[in-house]
Order: C-alpha cells, then sequence, then structure tokens
C-alpha cells in the first residue's frame, strides 16, 4: 500500500500527487513511468513520472480525469493509500548534449516534460520549451516550466492567455527562423504529437514522442501496448515509451486507443450512476 | 471424476472438475497394490513419497497423507489440478500396463483440498529451523521461484521474493483459467510458502527497480531466478495489430489476473467476441479458446497448423474443450488477418496444411498446400502460440549466459548459471513448461544452494 502523502489540485480535473513509494523513487529517471492500481477491483493504468525524491522517498504523478480510474483516483486525499504503484518502468529519455532542444507539451503533459527539459539543461543543452492549453483555466506548472527553459512560449487555443494558437505554430516558427535545433521532444495528445512530427519533418529534425497506447502490466508480457515503429512492431512498455516521431504509424495508434471506448463509456455510466440521486 | 456437464459449465467459469469424495478417495487408495518397486515415484519431479501418502490415505489418516505429501510438494492443490500425471507417475505405475493406473492426481487434490477444508494451521506444526544467518533473494514468485523459496526457508535461510505483479503466484494467477485452478487455492497455498518464514515484495521488476547485482552486493548471498517464460510470440503475418487480436497471455491476464469476466464490477474490460479463433494446440489455447466461450462466444475455433495427434495440450483439456463445443480446425494456419475501415478485425486468412519430414522438435513439419487459401470471418483472435523469456533480466545482469530465444544456461543438475551466485529454473531455462517440472528445478536450485551457503 503506497501513501498519498500530498495532493495538489493544479487545474479543473487535473490533479497532483506525491507518493510515498521509496524503491520507485530511488530508481526514477526521466521519461519512465508508473503503472498503477487503486484497489482490488482497479485497473492497471500507466501514469508517467512528473517528478521523485529520493532522499524524501516520494513519487510525483499527475493525471487528468477522464475515464472510471482516473475518476475513482481524484477522489482519494492526502493520507489515503493506492494499492499498488509499480516501477519505474520504461526506457528513460535519452539525454545527452545535443545542442539546442525543444521541448513542446501539449496539455497536462507539461507536467512530464518538465524533468525532461530539467535533465537537458543540467547537461548542458539550450533549452526552448513551448507549452499549450485549451484555455487559460488549464495552464499549470508555467513558473516550473519557465525556471527549467532557456526559452518559454505558452499558447492558448482560444487566446485567452499568453500566444492564441496551437503549439505547432511556434514550433514551426522557431524552425523556420533557421536557428540550429538539433532535436525536439514532444509530449502530449496523441494527435499533437503526430502534428508536432510532421510540423518538424521536413527540417529533418530528429523528434522523440512518447506513445501512450493502452497498457494492462506495463513489463513487456502482453502486448497490449504495441506500436508500429519503421514497419517493425514494437512493445511501448519495454522498447519504449520514447519513440523517433517520424517512424510512427499514427493512425494504428488512434485506432488500437480506441478499442475499449464502449466498455470504457459503460464503465463510466455504472460509476458514476451510484452518485445520481435516487429519490 | 466428477465433472460439471458441459454445457453448464461452457457458460461460467467455475471449477470443472469436481474432486473425489472420501468415499471415492478411500476406494481409489485401495486399489493401489504398495508395490515395493514403487516406480510411480520415478514419474515424480519432485519425488513425491506416492505410496506413502496412499496408504496413509487407505488407512484413513489423511493428516497423515498430508505430511508425507507436504514434506516434498508445497502447492499439492495447483498440482493435484494441473499437472500432467497421466504422463508422468501415472504413466510409471505398475498397474498402467493394465489399462489402469490409479487415480494418483485425484488423491493428490483430494489431500490437499481436504487440508485446506479441515486443519485450521496455515503451516504444518514441525520446529522452526535454526537461521543460517544467509539472505536469498528469489526472483519470481511463480511454481519455481515459490518452491525454491519455501524448500530453502525449511533449511533455515532468509528468503525474499520479488514479484513484478501485484500478486503472486506467476501463471499460476495469470494465465491459468480459474475453472482450472481456483485462484483461492493458489493465494492458500502462496499463503502457506510465506508462512514459512519467505518474505514477498510484489510491484517489484527486478531488472528495473533493482538489478541482479545490486542484490548480490546488498545482502544477499545467491539469487535464484524463476521469471518464466513471460513474453508472447505473435505470428508477424499482415494485419496481426488490428483491433480485437490478443496475445493468449494479454487475454489471459485481463480474464484471470484482472478478472474482466466480472466487467463492470471489476473495472478492466476485455472484449467478448461472438466468433472467436484462437491460434495454437497447446495447454494455453485449450485455456483460451475455453474461456472465450465463457465470456459468451457463439463460436469458438482452435486453429492448429499440425493434426491432433502432435497437438501439446493435455489430453484431457482438449477433450474438455470437445464436449463443451469448440471447433477444431487441424492442419489450418493463418496467412494474415483481414480488418474494416475502423482497425478492427473481420477475418482471416488460412491456409490448409500437410505434414512434412520432422523438424528438429521431432515433429513433422507443417507445409502450406499452395492455392488453399480460405476466409473465415472472425471479430476476436487470440495468438497461443508459445511464449519466450522477458529479455529484462538478462538485459541487466552482465555475465548471464543465455541462449537462442532468451533462455538462461544452467547446469541442468544444480541450477547454476555461469554467474557467481545465481541460479535459475523454471521456465526461464526450459522455455514455456509445465507447473511441475519448474517445481522439480525449484527444489534441485535449492539444494545446490543449500549446499553453497553452508560452504
Amino acid at each position: 500500500m503506497y501513501k498519498i502523502l500530498l495532493r495538489q489540485d493544479l487545474v479543473p480535473d487535473i490533479h497532483l500527487f506525491k507518493v510515498a513509494a521509496p524503491n520507485v523513487a530511488k530508481k526514477a529517471q526521466p521519461g519512465q513511468f508508473v503503472v498503477i492500481r487503486i484497489d482490488e477491483r482497479g485497473e492497471r493504468i500507466p501514469l508517467t513520472i512528473a517528478d521523485w525524491d529520493r532522499e524524501e522517498g516520494s513519487v510525483t504523478i499527475v493525471f487528468m480525469e477522464v475515464g472510471t480510474t482516473t475518476h475513482r483516483l481524484a477522489l482519494l486525499e492526502a493520507g489515503d493509500f493506492i494499492a499498488d504503484f509499480i516501477g519505474p518502468l520504461g526506457l528513460p529519455t535519452h539525454i545527452e548534449k545535443f545542442g539546442t532542444v525543444v521541448c513542446v507539451a501539449g496539455g497536462f503533459a507539461v507536467a512530464t516534460i518538465v524533468p525532461i527539459a530539467r535533465a537537458m539543461r543540467d547537461k548542458g543543452n539550450r533549452v526552448i520549451s513551448i507549452m499549450g492549453a485549451r484555455n487559460k483555466s488549464l495552464i499549470f506548472w508555467e513558473g516550473g516550466l519557465r525556471s527549467v527553459s532557456d526559452q518559454l512560449i505558452v499558447t492558448t487555443d482560444d487566446g485567452s492567455y499568453a500566444r492564441k494558437g496551437v503549439v505547432t505554430e511556434p514550433l514551426k516558427e522557431l524552425l523556420e527562423t533557421g536557428e540550429k535545433i538539433d532535436r525536439v521532444i514532444a509530449i502530449g495528445p496523441s494527435i499533437m504529437m503526430k502534428f508536432c512530427a510532421k510540423t518538424t519533418q521536413p527540417f529533418g529534425i530528429k523528434t522523440i514522442v512518447s506513445l501512450n497506447p493502452i497498457m494492462v502490466d506495463g513489463t513487456g508480457m502482453c502486448g497490449c501496448c504495441r506500436v508500429s515503429v519503421g514497419g517493425v512492431t514494437k512493445f511501448t512498455c519495454v522498447d519504449g515509451p520514447d519513440f523517433d516521431g517520424h517512424q510512427v504509424d499514427w493512425d494504428l495508434l488512434f485506432a488500437r486507443q480506441r478499442i475499449y471506448l464502449d466498455e470504457e463509456k459503460r464503465s463510466l455510466e455504472q460509476w458514476q450512476s451510484q452518485f445520481s440521486c435516487s429519490s | 471424476m466428477p465433472k460439471q456437464d458441459p454445457k453448464v459449465r461452457a457458460r461460467n467459469f467455475n471449477e470443472v472438475a469436481l474432486g473425489y469424495t472420501a468415499e471415492q478417495a478411500r476406494a481409489e487408495a485401495n486399489r493401489c497394490i504398495q508395490c515395493p518397486k514403487h516406480s510411480c515415484i520415478d514419474g515424480c519431479p519432485v519425488e513425491i513419497d506416492i505410496p506413502g501418502f496412499i496408504k496413509a490415505l487407505r488407512d484413513g489418516d489423511v493428516p497423515e497423507a498430508v505430511k508425507i505429501l507436504k514434506d516434498k510438494n508445497s502447492l499439492p492443490g495447483i498440482c493435484g489440478r494441473v499437472c500432467p500425471q497421466e504422463t508422468q507417475c501415472e504413466a510409471t505405475c505398475s498397474l498402467a500396463k493394465r489399462g489402469a493406473p490409479i487415480a494418483i492426481g485425484r488423491l493428490e487434490r483430494f489431500v490437499a483440498d481436504w487440508e485446506r477444508a479441515n486443519m485450521k494451521s496455515v503451516s504444518s506444526p514441525r520446529a522452526q529451523p535454526m537461521s543460517t544467518g544467509k539472505k536469498v533473494a528469489v526472483v519470481g514468485s511463480g511454481p519455481a521461484g515459490l518452491t525454491a523459496a519455501a524448500d530453502l526457508a525449511k533449511l533455515g535461510h532468509s528468503v525474499t521474493v520479488f514479484e513484478a505483479l501485484h500478486v503472486a503466484g506467476g501463471v499460476l494467477m495469470y494465465g491459468i483459467p480459474e475453472f482450472r485452478l481456483p485462484k483461492d487455492i493458489v493465494q492458500a497455498e502462496v499463503s502457506y510458502v510465506a508462512s514459512l518464514g519467505v518474505e514477498l515484495e510484489l510491484d517489484s521488476v527486478v531488472g528495473r527497480v533493482v538489478t541482479i547485482d545490486e542484490l548480490l552486493n546488498n545482502g544477499y548471498q545467491a539469487v535464484f531466478l524463476g521469471t518464466g517464460a513471460g513474453a508472447p510470440m505473435f505470428l508477424n503475418i499482415p494485419g496481426e495489430n488490428l483491433n480485437g487480436i490478443y496475445s493468449a497471455n494479454e487475454f489471459l491476464t485481463r480474464v484471470n489476473l484482472m478478472k474482466a469476466y466480472r466487467f463492470p464490477e471489476y473495472d478492466t474490460p476485455v472484449k467478448v467476441g461472438r466468433r472467436v479463433a484462437v491460434i495454437g494446440g497447446g495447454n494455453v489455447a485449450m485455456d483460451s479458446a475455453r474461456c472465450a466461450l465463457r465470456l459468451g462466444a457463439d463460436e469458438v475455433y482452435i486453429v492448429y497448423r499440425r493434426s491432433e495427434v502432435e497437438m501439446p495440450a493435455r489430453r484431457e483439456e482438449v477433450e474438455n474443450a470437445m464436449e463443451e463445443g469448440i471447433q477444431f480446425k487441424l492442419l489450418t494456419n493463418p496467412k494474415s488477418f483481414i480488418g474494416d475501415e475502423s482497425g478492427q478485425v473481420r477475418a482471416i486468412e488460412l491456409y490448409e496444411m500437410e505434414l512434412g519430414e520432422p523438424d528438429d522438435s521431432g515433429r513433422c513439419r507443417p507445409i502450406a498446400k499452395p492455392g488453399s487459401e480460405f476466409i473465415i470471418d472472425v471479430d476476436m483472435v487470440v495468438a497461443a502460440l508459445g511464449t519466450r523469456p522477458n529479455p529484462l533480466v538478462a538485459a541487466t545482469t552482465p555475465g548471464l549466459e543465455t541462449i537462442r530465444w532468451g533462455t538462461v544456461v544452467t547446469d541442468e543438475a544444480t541450477g547454476k548459471t555461469v554467474k557467481p551466485g545465481v541460479w535459475a529454473g523454471g521456465d526461464i531455462v526450459t522455455g514455456a513448461a509445465t507447473v511441475i517440472s519448474a517445481m522439480g528445478a525449484g527444489k534441485r536450485a535449492a539444494a545446490s544452494i543449500d549446499e553453497y551457503l553452508r560452504g
């Protein structure tokens, strides 16, 4: 049982938990994830590691309420326990002195890009970060990302804060200035990662994405998370989660992410029905 | 052996085999002629004193039968259900020549089940062994790891088992279905092993949260690897990543480990196909087909590239599957999977096969008949083609020797690997095999580790 040490409600429907998991904290690296299971009846779901404290023995996860499991997770408070917290899983992000690295975060992925940006900067890279959300109320950790970047560009789809537009627009502008960019890391909803990769492709800049297929065990035993990269089948949980964005078969990823839409809807409806008034 | 009626059991996950009554058990125990040869023991990978426990049963002393059985076998309720006794102790039984070997497996199950129902304390009443002050790490809590851990604990060593999943048991929990091996029985036998003083660390993925070298450098004098063969194999044919195509590991893990057959009461879903094809002919294929049926499929096919006699599955499970109405498409192999615009599998293109010269497994090599392609409609496929070792431990353990598909090289008699302080046994060494052979390997390694630790 893993105790929740701290809970923060970052923005509507997006929450942060700091969880006591000393063995995971000891080994966590940027880009890795954990698999959690709330209780006996719960699913196993992957969540990227947002931060860790090796001395305190804690790991920070940030999640958005989408389906049953994340809604159930959002009911927990500091002092409550999660039944299982397995990790760190996946291969860490490859950190090297590349030169100039652009980190692009879509939506709540800003949480997971911060440790990567930090590690890149610590390695001597110039880090330019771009973060985007749908509107002002969904912006969080701007200060956190700014503190680990040499330059930060913030976008909102509706222009309610900072620059109006989507993250691919400032990305394209950066590439068009002719400044030498050595690597791009793009993390966020799969459609956003696909378009970031498309944006960088004509410029031939290596673009790393962190794929988010459905998972069950997260350790390489089931193949549920399989994706096609460069025409070869890979397991996201052990070969990834980072892959070359220009090689990913995005349509296959989107299709495989939709496989349980009916069941997810049914599960959520059943869960929500217990909260409806009976009278 | 009484069984649930096929039509009834094809729609529930309750245990199929109903077990002997006390009268049936005693009558069968009486049949044993207690021959001096006791060739039955030669057929047992863990060397149970079979005539011994049968005699106690015959004499009406079930607690004594329990003691004798558990002296060698820490997981008798499991073995009594999933061991292929018909090719082991029952095949070497003196009465086998007359076509009526003693039903040793049924008797083992009876004794184990009786103990669980009747004996209060889980641990057998024995004196706690003197602690040796030595620590052993066991990686994996499947049959090999649990057996090695139990034997080492009985010898006085301090044992910690590291398990990647959130429950202990390995294939016993995620692979073998509830209707063949009830999970509460598995957990009762895991509890017995824990009661011997074995520490269990769940959620621990060795190779990520800690490496073998770190274990050896941090207080463990020896390590036993029982990580199994948990990585699924696919056919690598077109369409294999379409929605609705599962590895047997994923399908069985959702159904057995995560209890998806109780969705939405349990949160993990699984697709309920109407027309399901299971590719393969082993026990895992039979398990997958029978689970698909129980989830509500209208038609379930076993697609196997060789003929019935070559099927590696236990004869008993093939018969159970046939009784339940599963259809066998033998000498048939997939060529490609066909999907619709949404990426969902809709059909399989299959070849008819014929058997040619034997291959390196000793069985006739199946060859596709050119021009024989035909198509069957399916909405779900389970690939039960076999499994290989998960490469994670080997990839993070310098000095460990592996061959071919990632199996660890060991000395057969002792389970010693070429890396000092490291032993291995079970599927990680042999590739996918049986529960009992993994247990035998666990026992041999425990004995060798004990000798090593005592200097």
